[in-house]
């Protein structure tokens, strides 16, 4: 399989009135050729910053890369200027917005929004463009294509309208997509829909997909595998079956206690207590420690080590490192234990 | 679309009729008529009779008003009191056509400047070209417009003497006049068009084609500038009122011969007939105006539709 995108140690800051906020410390993951990865984490986690910077969409000047490198098949793309950027957006690496509602101009056509983009990038004549575009509505199922490509976004339901979205992002044939929280403004119905459009299309094109989501019902429908985001870091990685079956964080094991689950009856859902760190100034050790029922005195004072679960499955946390064995006692914090 | 504009039509119709009753009543209200210019000394009772007979004063105000609507529908004014030579409509036919081309003129000015200053701040948002922008907005809403075209006048005709000092024959002529006008406009445009457009660069739609790798001038113009426009609709149909009142002021600096002299001195001299019709025309063109600013609307957003509601 082909590599297709490369991430190694991203470092992405903004610079506000506060501070300079440190909203990705370090990222590394690699993506291969038909593949989908999950990026998971809560709110605020770096997730949509790692992802928006890959296709350089942080808002600027104020956000910037300030270290790491972003390898797109082999190419470094991390300082290409505005105008090399164009060549990749829409071409090579596309993009889905959290919100169909906002995502689409109220005042172009369908048509309008969906060919200007194969128009720019590929030379297509006007008649060219519409037949891809009437192509790609029909992929993403939409009935009377030809009809509904002189229609406006207002006369499209949420569902219609994300369907659009993705054809928009599609039509270029790209070998990435990025969907940063596609489901999450629709309903459950619509969701489901949604992610079986994603899993035909990958099928049908290979594109290379990141899903960047807080629903681990999402992510257990079509990742492959998962990165799970805590502050601006990926403290676990690994395959579906290994996050969601030998969850080795304390962060991971929360979340997935805090979703509920038709299996087990009457059983309540375990929050995790607290709040992610101040990006301002983050943690100099594991930025869970706050928060974390098994904390040790190391866990504040040095990141962890990553530990390798598998040749797959990576986790940064003290807890599996051999020396912890030999610790008399752990600091646990008078609170109910996560299983 | 057919039955929405008989329906403005008629709606225009009662509006001017309203305009109208309340120009009368506010004219019957004043104190003075046309013929007690204690400084005519043509005028003796007899000869003041006879007039006011001729132009039907003598009537009960009931009788004057039914004269008065007639006249109105059937757009004939009747002749100027103070200026026998002329009728309304000739002064109308006159003046109207200069102040609607210093009008239009001024806001078509206001329109491309504003829009260019408030497109460039957004874009440049709290750098030195957006505080240059916005000063230049400032000064425009504050300063009147008699005092910046006399200002004009005292440095770019008397002093360097690059620009005619007043009238209105060739285009030179036109530019101080339009600058003084379209100033204001100019200023309130731009500072919509900047908000507005800041705000719309924001949304996710812009994110979008840029996403798409659309050229920035694609994002600006088609993607955003097209959104941030509605708001500089809304109030361009109160611009153009403002504007079209103002160029009296101006042209009575200008010494341009327009409306607005006519206007002025019809209402010092109780000249009825003028009165009537400069109101009455004036109203008839921004309605018209209006509609025309309405219909810009369902051009623009495609969301605000003009269509005939079901069942009417």
């Amino acid at each position: 399989m082909n590599k297709i995108l490369e991430v190694n140690d991203l470092h992405v800051s903004f610079s506000t009135y506060g501070g300079e906020v440190k909203a990705v410390r370090g990222v590394s993951f690699d993506l291969y050729q038909g593949e989908t990865l999950a990026i998971v984490g809560e709110s605020g986690c770096g997730k949509s910053v790692t992802a928006n910077s890959i296709i350089q969409l942080i808002p600027k000047p104020a956000g910037k890369i300030s270290n790491g490198q972003i390898l797109f098949k082999d190419q470094d793309i991390t300082h290409y200027t505005e105008r090399q950027m164009r060549n990749i957006r829409g071409v090579d690496i596309s993009m889905i917005f959290q919100d169909p509602m906002t995502a689409l101009n109220p005042t172009l056509t369908i048509g309008d929004q969906l060919t200007e983009g194969v128009r720019q990038h590929e030379n297509l004549s006007l008649k060219d463009a519409k037949e891809k575009a009437i192509e790609m509505l029909n992929l993403v199922g939409i009935p009377n294509p030809e009809e509904r490509l002189q229609q406006y976004p207002h006369q499209f339901s949420g569902g219609m309208r994300q369907r659009i979205v993705i054809a928009i992002a599609l039509i270029c044939e790209p070998d990435l997509l990025i969907a940063d929280e596609p489901t999450t403004a629709l309903d459950v119905t619509i969701q489901a829909q949604i992610l079986e459009l994603f899993e035909k299309i990958q099928e049908k094109t290979n594109v290379a997909i990141i899903l960047i989501t807080h629903d681990f019902g999402v992510v257990a429908k079509i990742a492959d595998r998962i990165a799970v985001m805590y502050a601006g870091k990926i403290i676990e990685s690994g395959l579906k079956k290994e996050i969601f079956y030998n969850p080795k964080h304390p962060y991971t094991k929360g979340l997935l206690h805090s979703i509920p689950r038709l299996d087990q009856k009457n059983e309540k859902l375990i929050p995790i207590d607290g709040t992610p760190p101040d990006l301002f100034s983050p943690p100099v050790g594991c930025p869970f420690t706050a928060r974390c029922p098994h904390a040790m005195v190391a866990c504040e004072k040095v990141y962890p080590l990553r530990h390798e679960e598998s040749q797959s499955h990576y986790v940064d946390c003290w807890l599996y490192d051999e020396r912890v064995k030999h610790i008399t006692k752990i600091n646990i914090k008078p609170k109910e234990e996560y299983k | 679309m057919f039955k929405y504009i008989i329906k403005r039509f008629f709606m225009a119709i009662l509006t001017i009729w309203i305009i109208a009753t309340l120009t009368f009543i506010l004219m019957m209200s004043i104190p003075g008529s046309p013929f007690n210019d204690v400084s005519d000394k043509t005028s003796n009772e007899a000869v003041q009779e006879n007039l006011e007979a001729h132009f039907n004063l003598d009537q009960p105000p009931v009788i004057q008003y039914v004269y008065y609507l007639k006249s109105i529908a059937t757009f004939d004014f009747g002749p100027s009191i103070k200026k026998p030579n002329d009728t309304v409509n000739e002064l109308l036919g006159r003046g109207f056509p200069i102040s609607f081309e210093l009008g239009i003129l001024s806001i078509i000015v206001a329109l491309i400047s504003g829009i260019a200053l408030g497109v460039l701040a957004a874009l440049k948002h709290n750098k030195i070209i957006d505080y240059m922008a916005m000063t230049i907005a400032v000064l425009g809403i504050s300063i009147p417009n008699f005092v910046l075209a006399t200002l004009l006048i005292q440095q770019l005709a008397v002093n360097l003497n690059i620009l005619p000092v007043a009238t209105w024959k060739s285009p030179a002529h036109m530019v101080l006049p339009t600058i003084a006008l379209a100033t204001g406009p100019m200023a309130i445009i731009a500072r919509l068009t900047r908000s507005s457009m800041l705000e719309v660069l924001t949304q996710d739609y812009i994110k979008m084609a840029r996403a798409k790798g659309l050229s920035p001038y694609k994002v600006i113009i088609k993607h955003a500038l097209k959104n941030a426009l509605m708001p500089v609709v809304t109030i361009l149909g109160t611009l153009l009122a403002g504007v079209l009142t103002g160029t009296f002021v101006i042209e009575k600096i200008f010494a341009i011969p327009g409306m607005g002299q006519y206007f002025v001195q019809s209402i010092n001299e109780r000249d009825y007939p003028v009165i009537m019709g400069t109101t009455v025309f004036y109203s008839a063109f921004l309605i018209l105006m209006l509609f025309l600013v309405d219909i810009t609307y369902g051009i623009l957003d495609p969301r605000i539709k003009i269509h005939d509601e079901k069942g009417d």
